[in-house]
């Protein structure tokens, strides 16, 4: 965060490990807060529709880092997750009329479960052949949904949702969602923050740095892992379970694999193994394609016909994301989460730097 | 149950064969890639969807005869090879398996998007020179498309293991794919090699992708075929030439069967779902696939 630590010293490993690590932190928080409070009210419907978006995304992205910038375990299936988090709250609402307090987290445990068997062939293979066992994840659950109409509701595999209800007001505008969803991100953040600095969040880094060390050192690998598949699964089908109340509808089509890439180039864009990191990328790969489409709307008119454009959006969309992804991994591979510390720590002892 | 019709399941079978052959064609790449510089290719199937482009252009905008699209094909896909290589692949030598794997996916997305702008939109054919007149073996009708896929295919394979047997470059591949350092000190130079499989790799994009660019034309959907190389390779063993035919004979096989008996009743997409549920369960008996080396880990 904005402060600098001029004439602090801490005393005690408690002071060391504070959420808080300076007195003024406290402040950059509540000023955090205060601004993304007062945020809706500066913001049109449209801002803050997209404001929305990257909350959601914040949350998967959030998941997936723990499980790949923590613990080191790659998977594709993130999207997959997502859609069954989707599909469980889908179903409890429609048909038990499951408020939002019982659909989010059921959503979250059942992607849980479900991760955790996913997670299951990541005892004996690791690396590629995990990748490729989470791709399978991917596909089948996809599969699965598809063409089990008791899942998916139908033809069109889409279930409408209603908004969510709080306190008997049903949320209607932009601005209601805005802060039910930011109330899920900040849990999410804080939630990661937490988990990250405690005796498990340690076991996943112990388990990434290596795996076969951090075994002899007592750490139980398989319980480990899976537990890291099932928490970055829960926020998969958080993520899953907001982006259909975002939505209103439950629909496959929202969680391809195409969506489990996007979540990946959100952390390795935003950087492996910080939750801030984790929001920046979703910032990020959120505001890529909307930023795409902005300029070449009011630009590329001057060159294309309305009509080319309508193609050449999504595919310059594709290369810019893909031509991204590469030059961070070449350039960068901490990510933009590095590339703030650097900006940081300039400003740390400026302006006498040496 | 009907009563068990030989003829449809000879055909199915035969079919898958075919079929499975041009599988290997494509996995083939995918491991040579990894063989010689474990680095793990996840645009495959882009790859070969981004050669079925250039041969089809060929024909398309240049009005060029078969024979030399597919010469272009070939010859593009051999400067891609090498120019992906210097360019993405060399940086991230050294670094873990998930920045090569989001590489390639990032080189995945950029040759999908790409293609789509330099060429358009449209389904574009490939025409072989063949004819589109069945072959008729008995009850088993065998489309010209899959026998010089298959053909081509076999050709290769034949084709890799004199190279890799016979000629001092392949056996340079070799040496360097068994340990990088002994080959640097036996005076191989690693970086060239490295850099001549991914060339050999865009070699047999190419040739996948003029053959499945025929089959099933060109567009961006031709990428979908590289979701097949992973339960291929997985169930043949990643490092092993000859695993890669086993594999894909197994995937062709049982993915035909699957569809021909499996469809009816569940509603179609059998295809592309039985060979990743059959991998599901090679990864958990076997995980290194049936010709693959096991890994020994030493801290």
């Amino acid at each position: 965060m904005l402060h600098r630590e001029c004439g602090v010293f801490k005393t005690s490993y408690a002071a060391d490990m504070a959420i808080y690590p300076l007195p003024l932190a406290r402040w950059t928080v509540v000023g955090l807060v205060a601004l993304f409070l007062a945020l809706p009210l500066s913001l049109s419907e449209y801002y803050l529709s997209i404001l929305n978006l990257i909350l959601i995304a914040v949350v998967g992205a959030l998941g997936l880092n723990l499980l790949v910038g923590y613990t080191g375990q790659i998977s594709v299936g993130h999207g997959a997750l997502m859609s069954v988090g989707a599909y469980t709250a889908a179903n409890l609402i429609t048909r038990l009329h499951a408020p939002f307090w019982l659909a989010v987290p059921a959503g979250g445990v059942m992607a849980a479960a479900i991760g955790a068997l996913i997670g299951v062939p990541s005892l004996r293979i690791k690396g590629l052949y995990l990748a490729i066992a989470t791709l399978a994840g991917q596909l089948i659950i996809e599969w699965t949904i598809n063409h089990v109409p008791w899942i998916s509701g139908g033809v069109q595999a889409s279930i409408d949702v209603p908004r969510p209800s709080v306190l008997g007001m049903q949320l209607k505008t932009q601005t209601q969602l805005y802060f039910f969803l930011l109330f899920f991100a900040a849990l999410a953040t804080v939630g990661i923050m937490n988990l990250a600095r405690s005796r498990i969040g340690r076991a996943f880094i112990a388990i990434r740095d290596q795996d076969v060390a951090a075994e002899i050192i007592g750490i139980n690998i398989f319980r480990y892992k899976l537990l890291s598949f099932a928490v970055a699964s829960f926020y998969a089908g958080v993520t899953g379970v907001l982006y259909t109340y975002y939505l209103g509808v439950a629909n496959y089509e929202q969680f391809q694999i195409n969506v489990s890439i996007d979540y990946l180039a959100m952390i390795i864009i935003g950087g492996l193994g910080s939750v801030l990191g984790s929001i920046f990328g979703a910032i990020f790969v959120t505001m890529l394609p909307i930023a795409t489409r902005w300029t070449l709307e009011s630009l590329g008119g001057l060159i294309f016909a309305p009509s080319e454009l309508a193609n050449i959006i999504p595919n310059l969309r594709l290369v810019i994301f893909g031509a991204l992804i590469i030059i961070f991994l070449a350039l960068e591979p901490e990510g933009l989460y590095r590339l703030w510390r650097n900006v940081l720590g300039y400003f740390r002892v400026w302006p006498f730097s040496y | 149950m009907p009563e068990f019709d030989w003829a449809f399941t000879l055909a199915l079978i035969t079919n898958g064969v075919m079929i499975g052959l041009m599988y290997t064609l494509i996995a083939l790449g995918f491991v040579l890639v990894y063989k010689a510089t474990d680095a793990i290719n996840f645009a495959q199937g882009e790859f070969v969807m981004f050669a079925g482009f250039i041969a089809a252009a060929g024909a398309y905008f240049g009005g060029l005869p078969f024979w030399s699209c597919a010469l272009l094909a070939v010859g593009g896909m051999i400067a891609f090879g090498f120019g992906l290589e210097r360019v993405v692949l060399r940086p991230l030598i050294g670094r873990p398996v998930v920045a090569v794997i989001m590489a390639t996916i990032g080189v995945a997305a950029l040759l999908r998007g790409f293609a789509t702008l330099a060429f358009g939109a449209g389904t574009r054919a490939i025409v072989l020179p063949v004819g589109d007149e069945p072959l008729f073996l008995g009850p088993v009708m065998l489309p010209p498309v899959e026998l010089v896929g298959a053909g081509v295919s076999l050709l290769f394979l034949a084709a890799f293991g004199w190279f890799f047997l016979r000629t001092r470059m392949g056996i340079a591949m070799r040496a360097v794919a068994d340990s990088q350092q002994v080959a640097m000190a036996m005076g191989i130079n690693v970086q060239r090699y490295f850099a001549l499989a991914w060339a050999m790799a865009g070699i047999v994009s190419a040739l996948g992708g003029v053959v499945w660019g025929a089959m099933l034309g060109v567009d961006n959907q031709l990428a979908l075929v590289g979701f097949k190389v992973f339960p291929v390779v997985i169930l043949g063993g990643l490092d092993s030439v000859i695993g890669t035919v086993v594999g894909g004979l197994i995937v062709g096989v049982v993915e035909n069967l699957a569809a021909g008996y499996l469809d009816p009743y569940v509603g179609g997409g059998t295809k592309d779902f039985a060979p990743y549920v059959l991998m599901i369960v090679a990864l958990m008996i076997r995980p290194y696939g049936i010709f693959g080396s096991r890994r020994i880990e030493r801290i």
